[in-house]
């Protein structure tokens, strides 16, 4: 086990983060700033994915399937949240629950009705299509550019909540949400717009996933229970908490795959290691969920109210 | 001379009533047809229902009428499911079967039913050995074969060092086993990966440092779409030999594309194979179809035209069910497989061939024949089959 092999698994976690972070942002706003459960953040990924697949079996551009993706979740979730999600955000959490796990199902049916329950195809550009070289491993340079785009993504983010008035109004909601509104501000529209850039940035997952993972129905589902897992670890509403929760759940679950099983089998004999690898592996995070919510169960970087 | 008068009289009515019950052949068709797999099942129906309609709604010269039901993938749904089609829709056999869950959670009330049961698709161990039906016969394969033919390859190869990757569930380890029967060489790592598990990265990895001679992979639909696009971006498929099962097939070839070129796949049909009956049911399909048949779809047109041969040698009579199963087991029939019969298990007894991603003439991706490593094969539990 080489430091090269390790320094390739941190890079294939911290991807791995990047893209949970994507999921993570939008979800922990919605969840700690409307204080509403939103189970449906998987269906506005894989929708994002379908979205950028259809764009770029009918343009062959990446770039427009990309923004397609962005742009179509924010406008769809827009209309979501004003016709249908609205309703419930007075209503309590099981509600909530119960109705977007509907919405899943209904997303999920929708999806096999128009495309079929066969994968669907899209391809990475061009330019990114070929690995690169780093300490003697390949690296695909499509994987490099989704941690690109997420530190991107990141930084932006951070502009947007702590340097700009509508990020003001965003924090002063999260803080205090009747308070806000008495000072004249649409709380309403305010909630909507943190809902739709949830729901862009899931798109833009789902769309920068497109060239790795198959696009099929019910693809949303596992990516969110593990966005839920990072939204619990680095404390609800907490972008910060979002970020580094992700990195973390991000390189834990790679090494747990990626090493654990080397480590067992240095450590036990053969057939020890390969029962009890996959199995670790498999719990590794939840372990450490497990573990934050029994020590500082506000999650690790909750968010600061002044 | 009045005994036999009565004797004779007795035959002839027992002939006008087996004559009356045969006007039309029910067979029953349970198979997966709705839910994230449903593309096989649909194969396998396509497949089948081709041969009826190529016939003029008849096998083996006697009109049939399928009743098609859909099982989604819950072994207890077709428990139900079979129970209906022999209680109350009296069919005179039933085929199909998608998945080995529920051909398992089935075996037993359509065993002790005694109504004959040609499969087309699922093949689990046990019903090929110690569990074996009397009244079972199998168009399909033993689940086992597929990765045996590839151990057979890796061994012809030369290939000494191998990583094996499959899902950590049963099927996930019966292929590494079936892998292993025949591979000779060294095993570098035996990777189980979660199901589903959408992200290979960290097992790419994994490849890269230990340097195999080539990679064994059982990753069926979603999971290996993931796999092998995600393999091909790090640039291995180009270095390493991919040889898998279940991975590569008309399901999810269209979803991978190009990026599918030069895996290698263990089967025992494919489009390319030699033969008259086999060029002319791709032709059929593909018309009426508008897709390149899928293993699946062949097995199902088998498991149709080996039903025609038994009906033809029964001439329609279904109502003696010890005769129709021999007469299954032993039905010649033009299958689209060039070396095939059934074997002492109600298994096939056929050619394992290597198939390799390639584009076919019209530049389309599908798959193309390499070599035959294992001919005439029996699987590996024929002899603790008890029930003959």
């Amino acid at each position: 086990m080489s430091i090269a092999f390790l320094f390739t698994q941190l890079l294939n976690g911290l991807q791995f983060g990047v893209l949970l972070f994507l999921m993570a942002a939008g979800l922990t706003l919605v969840l700690g700033i409307m204080s509403f459960i939103n189970l449906a953040h998987g269906s506005l990924y894989m929708a994002g994915a379908y979205l950028a697949a259809v764009v770029s079996a009918h343009t062959g551009s990446f770039v427009l399937a990309v923004l397609a993706g962005m742009v179509g979740l924010f406008v769809i979730s827009v209309a979501l949240d004003r016709l249908a999600l609205s309703a419930l955000h007075r209503r309590p959490h099981l509600d909530q629950v119960l109705a977007t796990f509907g919405i899943v199902l209904f997303a999920n049916e929708a999806a096999r009705m128009m495309f079929g329950s066969a994968p669907l195809y899209m391809d990475a550009p061009a330019v990114l299509s070929e690995p690169f070289e780093i300490l003697g491993f390949n690296y695909p340079s499509y994987r490099a550019a989704i941690i690109a785009v997420g530190i991107a993504v990141a930084l932006g983010l951070h502009w947007l909540i702590d340097r700009t008035r509508i990020g003001m109004l965003i924090r002063a909601g999260a803080s205090n949400r009747a308070m806000v509104s008495a000072l004249g501000v649409n709380i309403g529209w305010l909630t909507t717009f943190v809902f739709a850039l949830g729901g862009a940035l899931a798109g833009l997952a789902g769309a920068m996933v497109g060239p790795i993972l198959s696009i099929q129905p019910g693809m949303g589902e596992p990516v969110l229970i593990l966005t839920l897992v990072v939204i619990v670890i680095g404390g609800i509403g907490s972008i910060r908490g979002a970020l580094l929760g992700a990195l973390i759940v991000g390189v834990v679950d790679t090494l747990g795959r990626g090493v654990l099983p080397g480590l067992l089998a240095m450590l036990f004999n053969p057939s020890v290691a390969a029962a009890a690898g996959p199995a670790l592996a498999s719990v590794g995070v939840y372990l450490l969920m497990a573990a934050v919510l029994a020590f500082k169960p506000q999650g690790l970087f909750p968010v600061r109210y002044a | 001379m009045k005994t036999s008068l009565r004797n004779l009289t007795a035959a002839a009515a027992l002939a006008l009533m087996a004559g009356h019950a045969t006007a039309e052949v029910k067979i029953g068709f349970l198979a997966t047809l709705s839910g994230p797999a449903a593309a096989l099942g649909q194969d396998q129906y396509d497949g089948f229902m081709l041969a009826v309609e190529q016939a003029g709604g008849k096998l083996g010269g006697v009109a049939v009428k399928v009743v098609k039901e859909d099982d989604q993938l819950k072994p207890d749904l077709g428990v139900q499911l079979v129970r209906k089609l022999i209680e109350s829709e009296k069919v005179d056999m039933v085929a199909g079967l998608t998945f080995s869950n529920v051909m398992m959670a089935v075996a037993r009330p359509l065993g002790d039913s005694g109504v004959p049961f040609v499969g087309s698709n699922a093949g689990p161990a046990p019903l090929a050995g110690s569990q074996c039906r009397a009244n079972f016969v199998f168009a399909s394969f033993q689940n086992d074969n597929q990765a045996e033919v590839l151990g057979k390859y890796a061994a012809d190869r030369g290939f000494r060092k191998m990583m094996l990757m499959a899902p950590n569930y049963q099927s996930g380890k019966d292929q590494v086993i079936g892998f292993k029967r025949f591979y000779k060489g060294t095993v570098a790592a035996e990777i189980y990966t979660q199901l589903n598990q959408p992200d290979y990265s960290a097992e790419l990895a994994q490849i890269q440092m230990q340097q195999p001679d080539a990679i064994f992979a059982f990753f069926p639909g979603g999971m290996g779409v993931n796999f092998i696009k995600q393999m091909n971006q790090a640039g291995l498929l180009k270095r390493v030999p991919l040889l898998t099962v279940s991975t590569v097939d008309g399901t999810t070839l269209p979803a991978l594309g190009s990026a599918a070129l030069g895996v290698l796949a263990g089967a025992h049909w494919g489009p390319d194979l030699p033969g008259e009956v086999n060029t002319a049911f791709v032709k059929a399909f593909e018309a009426k179809y508008k897709r390149i048949p899928s293993q699946y779809a062949a097995q199902g047109y088998d498991s149709a035209n080996l039903i025609g041969g038994a009906l033809k040698a029964t001439r329609g009579n279904v109502s003696d069910r010890p005769a129709l199963v021999k007469a299954l087991r032993e039905s010649s029939f033009a299958s689209v497989r060039p070396n095939f019969k059934i074997g002492a298990n109600g298994y096939p007894v056929q050619d394992q061939h290597v198939f390799e991603v390639a584009r076919d003439a019209q530049g389309r991706v599908s798959l193309r024949t390499v070599s035959t490593p294992l001919q005439s094969h029996v699987d590996a539990y024929a002899s603790d089959c008890k029930a003959r």
